[in-house]
């Protein structure tokens, strides 16, 4: 058949039987849909790495310069929560991975369980993470015009480190730094949980139950990938020589 | 020897094909919402035109300026200005997308025997993108300017300047992700859609010299895209990063700046070299020389352009132990661009060449970018630095790469297309001439940019003392040529899309998968999938191939 | 037609790992593994170990990506190819960070 008669056949078979309705025109099999979506949701998280890597990048250089001010910016944040923030994330993480199970032996009651626990775990994430950030505007320590030096200079609490008040005014660059980089993990968190709200949809639509697991398996992907910034975000944000 | 390889179908009888992606849906909204990568294409190839054409305007402002020693056209801080976004758009919203999102998108799939990239959806995401970073830039520039430089260099950015840098800024992380998508489609369908029998060494050379762009294009944009957050912030809530008063560095700055885009001059050359590959081999007729090495010279550009980008920084205060290193790393690089030109040296000695319009713009890029090329090797020298940088060296220096290197190799590949884009031959005689008026007029502009400043010039200052003034007026005049080198095309390749010869499947006899196919190109691609049987560049299969043609036909 | 069923088909084969499903006591297993080292940087931070804090949180930290990475990410049942761009993603940012710090190191060290 020359591409000419291929060309006016198109117009009158209908599309070809035979292949499930969510593979694309473009790829010979469901397999080959496949190993392309997920390779290709690798390589876009690995442009999430070197996005934050630049943020992390900027930390290391500060934190060597300016470690006193990061010890004393650090202890200032409530462990309590930094650490059941990371227990919750950690659980979400475990829930988004029962999901993908879920929607592997395609059951779609227990898909839709998981992918709301993910949805509620993500909110209890940004309501503890709300929670810290309104401690910070309470105590002055955002970076701004009512940035306030004075906890550092004359800690309330007699066994902290007092600061001189050149190294304390580099607290601002460690809260600058803490709001940037949680800041936009806070943002990937927001993408992430409206994303949810759409794939629970569509697995209430069955769409992802009957063999077409690649948008819940892609998305996963994406959350661990949030999980991991944060993985490494609470030791360096909230574990900086505690013990003081 | 003939001088010409261009066979044409019998132009009495020839007509385009009947169905092919041009015509298969009528209608803006088909154009719009396409999924066909050779439709992106062609919306990308309008959309860097008409912003060359603005950054073309803008670099021609900026060469009537230096015609005279005073600031007397306009002031300098619109100056400033004008120079500023000439850079901005020409490097972000024409060089980066140049020919990746144009030929790139258009042939990828071909090549590889697939019937579209791996994610067309991300692929229309990927200029709609663009499109909006360019309305940012736009806006930005129509609202009052900016006036850092293309570079955004703090703190003059974030706390000296009152211009648009926000939004300015803002166009350019937009633009970076439609680059970041163009880089992932291309990864993926190089990974997952190559035709059964499609080794990784039986790609071309093109595909080869893209995949190493997307790989910079992946693993660079990103931290562009997070430094200019970073500038934003600063500016918006005074953030202190790069603020020295507050403790930052803005040091910091241009290592996270450079570390994209100095390994993006190489997103900028690296598509230019994959198209000359082509072209080089097609009219000599001939394989490319080394084609194993010509491969992995794009990998290794591609990787080597990671380690070198402190050379950018040598007389801002970085440690000069450091710089050292850096300074060693630069030549490197010079390595893998070194092994290129041989090898397509070598791909012309005893080939048959002919003097197509595409191999005179190829000759033009080989002599241009050989001479910028080398000339970076003075710069990566850390002595010969200090006294060069910031001059007009400099500026000539990446104008020979990047105009003589990257936009050669542009009209070349688009020469060399044309007929497959659209089904019909381009003019030969006025492109050929258009070819050598570019060379020319771009010798005349920018070799004497080189003494300018050797003998000290710095760049980006409105007025100079007037002794430099001859060399200043030769640059000037030779921009006029150049000009009108560039306006040709602009006209003779639309008149050709309704007067041009038609062209039929294969004018050049070349051998790409995307010649066997009818031009322009099905929607589909191909009729069925091919099967890829023989190595690239061969000409023998080609020849036995027709041969066996007029045989069934005849 | 048939080499390029053959080639689907082995492309399919090479790949077959990618369909691998993993059972949930593997996801409780990395769960609470999980947990306990949080729990154990936590702890660990209040101990001074002077320089060796920041090494052991991170080494944690680094422990904790590796097992989402691999197991929660399938990483390992995956093919070579997503080994290798993970590999790709750290050796990046690898190279920012200590590209970067050649500089910052040794811009101390004063002049020649």
């Amino acid at each position: 058949m020359d591409s000419q008669a291929y060309a006016s056949a198109t117009d009158t078979l209908p599309a070809e039987h035979g292949h499930p309705p969510f593979l694309r025109h473009h790829f010979e099999s469901v397999s080959q849909q496949r190993e392309a979506a997920n390779f290709g949701m690798w390589v876009f998280l690995l442009t999430e790495v070197m996005f934050f890597g630049g943020m992390f990048c900027a930390y290391l250089i500060f934190r060597n310069w300016y470690h006193p001010a990061f010890v004393a910016g650090s202890n200032t944040l409530d462990i309590t929560l930094g650490t059941t923030n990371t227990a919750v994330l950690i659980a979400s993480s475990f829930t988004m991975a029962m999901s993908v199970y879920a929607a592997e032996i395609r059951r779609r009651g227990m898909l839709m369980f998981f992918l709301a626990c993910t949805i509620v775990l993500g909110f209890v994430f940004l309501g503890i993470k709300g929670v810290e950030y309104h401690q910070k505007f309470v105590d002055h320590h955002v970076p701004g015009p009512s940035f306030s030096i004075e906890e550092f200079v004359h800690p309330s609490n007699p066994k902290a480190l007092a600061l001189t008040p050149d190294m304390a005014e580099k607290t601002q660059l460690y809260f600058s730094l803490y709001f940037l980089m949680t800041g936009m993990h806070a943002l990937h968190m927001i993408i992430g949980i409206s994303l949810l709200f759409f794939l629970l949809w569509r697995a209430y639509q069955g769409a992802y139950t009957e063999g077409h697991v690649m948008p819940i398996e892609n998305f996963g992907l994406y959350w661990h990938f949030v999980d991991i910034i944060w993985i490494f975000l609470f030791p360096l944000l909230y574990l900086i020589s505690r013990y003081r | 020897m003939s001088s010409t390889i261009i066979s044409l179908p019998d132009q009495t009888t020839a007509r385009l094909p009947r169905k092919s992606y041009l015509n298969q849906e009528y209608g803006l909204k088909s154009w719009l919402l396409t999924g066909d990568h050779k439709r992106i294409a062609i919306l990308y190839l309008i959309s860097i035109t008409f912003f060359f054409i603005i950054g073309g305007i803008l670099a021609g402002l900026i060469r009537m300026e230096l015609l005279t020693p005073a600031a007397d056209l306009m002031a300098t801080d619109t100056y400033n200005k004008v120079f500023s976004m000439h850079g901005i758009i020409m490097i972000f919203l024409f060089l980066v997308p140049s020919v990746p999102a144009t030929i790139g998108n258009f042939l990828i799939p071909l090549m590889v025997g697939a019937r579209d990239l791996a994610f067309p959806k991300i692929n229309l995401l990927s200029w709609y993108l663009y499109v909006i970073g360019g309305i940012f830039i736009l806006a930005a520039m129509v609202l009052g300017g900016v006036d850092t430089g293309w570079t955004f260099t703090t703190p003059l950015s974030t706390h000296y300047l009152n211009t648009h840098v926000v939004t300015a800024a803002m166009g350019i992380f937009i633009a970076g992700f439609a680059s970041i998508f163009t880089g992932l489609n291309f990864i993926v369908t190089v990974h997952r859609m190559r035709c059964p029998g499609m080794t990784w060494f039986r790609l071309p050379l093109f595909v080869w010299g893209h995949y190493a762009t997307s790989i910079i294009m992946i693993l660079g944009t990103p931290v562009l895209a997070i430094t200019l957050v970073l500038v934003a912030m600063e500016r918006l809530f005074d953030i202190g990063v790069f603020d020295p008063t507050k403790g930052g560095d803005p040091l910091l700055f241009q290592h996270l700046f450079w570390f994209y885009s100095h390994p993006a001059v190489y997103i900028m050359i690296l598509p230019g070299m994959a198209v000359i590959s082509e072209v080089i081999s097609t009219f000599s007729r001939k394989r490319v020389f080394g084609y194993t090495a010509v491969a992995f010279s794009s990998v290794a550009i591609a990787v080597f352009g990671f380690l070198v980008w402190e050379h950018h920084m040598f007389i801002m205060g970085v440690s000069q132990y450091s710089a050292l290193v850096f300074s060693l790393l630069t030549m490197l690089v010079a390595v893998p661009s070194a092994i290129k030109i041989f090898n397509w040296a070598m791909t012309m000695y005893q080939g048959s060449i002919t003097f197509e319009t595409p191999m005179l713009y190829a000759f033009g890029f080989f002599g241009l970018f050989t001479i910028g090329g080398l000339t970076g090797v003075f710069l990566a020298t850390m002595g010969m630095d200090i006294h060069l940088t910031e001059t007009y060296f400099v500026v000539a220096h990446f104008h020979f790469v990047m105009v003589g290197g990257m936009l050669m190799a542009y009209l070349a590949g688009i020469h060399f297309w044309w007929p497959k884009m659209t089904g019909r031959m381009y003019p030969e005689a006025i492109s050929k001439l258009a070819a050598v008026v570019t060379f020319i007029g771009f010798i005349v502009t920018f070799f004497p940019q080189f003494l300018l400043g050797y003998l000290g010039m710095p760049r980006r200052y409105a007025a100079y003392p007037a002794d430099f003034q001859v060399l200043n007026v030769f640059s000037t005049a030779g921009a006029s040529i150049l000009g009108i080198g560039y306006l040709l095309p602009l006209f003779y390749l639309p008149w050709s899309l309704i007067y041009g010869k038609i062209a039929g499947d294969n004018p050049w006899q070349a051998t790409g998968l995307e010649w066997q196919i009818q031009s322009p190109p099905l929607t589909e691609n191909f009729v069925e999938i091919p099967i890829m049987d023989h190595e690239a560049y061969d000409y023998e299969w080609l020849a036995n191939k027709t041969q066996h043609e007029v045989q069934t036909v005849g | 037609m048939d080499l390029h069923n053959e080639t689907v088909e082995h492309n399919r084969a090479e790949h077959a790992g990618e369909m691998h499903i993993v059972r949930p006591p593997v996801y409780l297993g990395i769960f609470f593994a999980l947990l306990v080292l949080t729990a154990l940087t936590t702890g660990m931070s209040y101990v001074d170990l002077g320089v060796f804090n920041a090494v052991i949180a991170l080494a944690i930290a680094c422990f904790k990506a590796s097992l989402v990475v691999l197991f929660f990410m399938h990483i390992h049942y995956s093919s070579r190819l997503l080994k290798m761009t993970v590999g790709a993603g750290l050796f990046t940012f690898m190279l920012l960070i200590s590209l970067t710090m050649t500089d910052y190191i040794s811009r101390a060290w004063g002049r020649f």
